[in-house]
């Protein structure tokens, strides 16, 4: 089978459900999968922030200060970290009026290499025509 | 026949969405395809046993253990569960708990996934 694709499609803002999280848990977990898998098989995954999901990128994120647990920014800290795409839509963040200097654009932190993606609409359409799968949370 | 992999996210109690992954999977099995599983996030209450049915609410216990009789291959996220305490005594027979890399790879060979977010 080889490598297959997975686009993660996250369109609800953070903190107000378990979607976001889920989705970035569940798109690390693809480092661990092999164990489930035949050899030569990977799961290849993007996430991409859409809509309101965007605001899950937004930089300097308190969670651990005010609800006690690690913060959707340490999560895709990590996904940089093991070289996983980030990308956020460059159309939803105009909307809310964000600037790429308010958006989560690294990990050097953590000594990752990976930077996030800012992308159109059209690039997130044909990255969902080129999955094989597609998670929307 | 082909294989068919449901991520199904959304609470027990409060909507209808689970009840439509369980017709959606017993329809599948009833045209011959081998259909998987996957209970995350809110999801895995419904793989916690002794549930009691109530005409208010939605009652999927027996249709699961159904369709694990027929051969659907169910999984919880087991940090999911834990999280909610809900532990591995209190899984149903035939059920099992893993970790969510078990889904990333069901999506390998699967033919189709549908994914069922959350509320």
């Amino acid at each position: 089978m080889g490598a297959v694709k997975l686009l993660f499609v996250v369109q609800r803002p953070p903190y107000k459900s378990e979607n976001p999280r889920l989705a970035l848990t569940h798109a690390i977990a693809s480092q661990t999968a092999e164990i489930y898998m035949d050899d030569g098989d990977s799961v290849v995954p993007t996430v991409v922030f859409v809509g309101d999901g965007v605001l899950n990128a937004v930089k300097n994120q308190n969670a651990m200060k005010v609800y006690g647990v690690t913060s959707t920014e340490n999560h895709i800290k990590s996904s940089l970290m093991i070289d996983m795409p980030v990308w956020v839509c460059k159309e939803d963040m105009a909307r809310l009026g964000l600037k790429e200097d308010q958006i989560i654009t690294d990990a050097e932190d953590m000594g990752a290499e990976l930077k996030t993606t800012f992308v159109s609409y059209a690039d997130i359409q044909k990255e969902m025509e080129a999955v094989k799968h597609l998670l929307f949370f | 026949m082909g294989e068919l992999t449901l991520g199904v996210f959304p609470s027990l109690v409060g909507s209808m969405s689970l009840d439509f992954a369980f017709k959606l999977a017993e329809a599948g099995m009833a045209k011959g395809h081998k259909v998987n599983m996957w209970l995350s996030g809110n999801a895995v209450m419904m793989a916690k046993k002794g549930q009691k049915a109530f005409k208010d609410y939605s009652h999927n216990e027996k249709k699961m253990k159904e369709l694990i009789g027929k051969g659907m291959e169910i999984t919880v996220c087991e940090a999911c569960a834990e999280a909610r305490g809900y532990h591995k005594e209190d899984t149903p027979e035939g059920m099992k708990r893993a970790s969510m890399d078990w889904y990333l790879a069901k999506t390998v060979k699967t033919d189709r996934l549908l994914h069922i977010g959350g509320e």
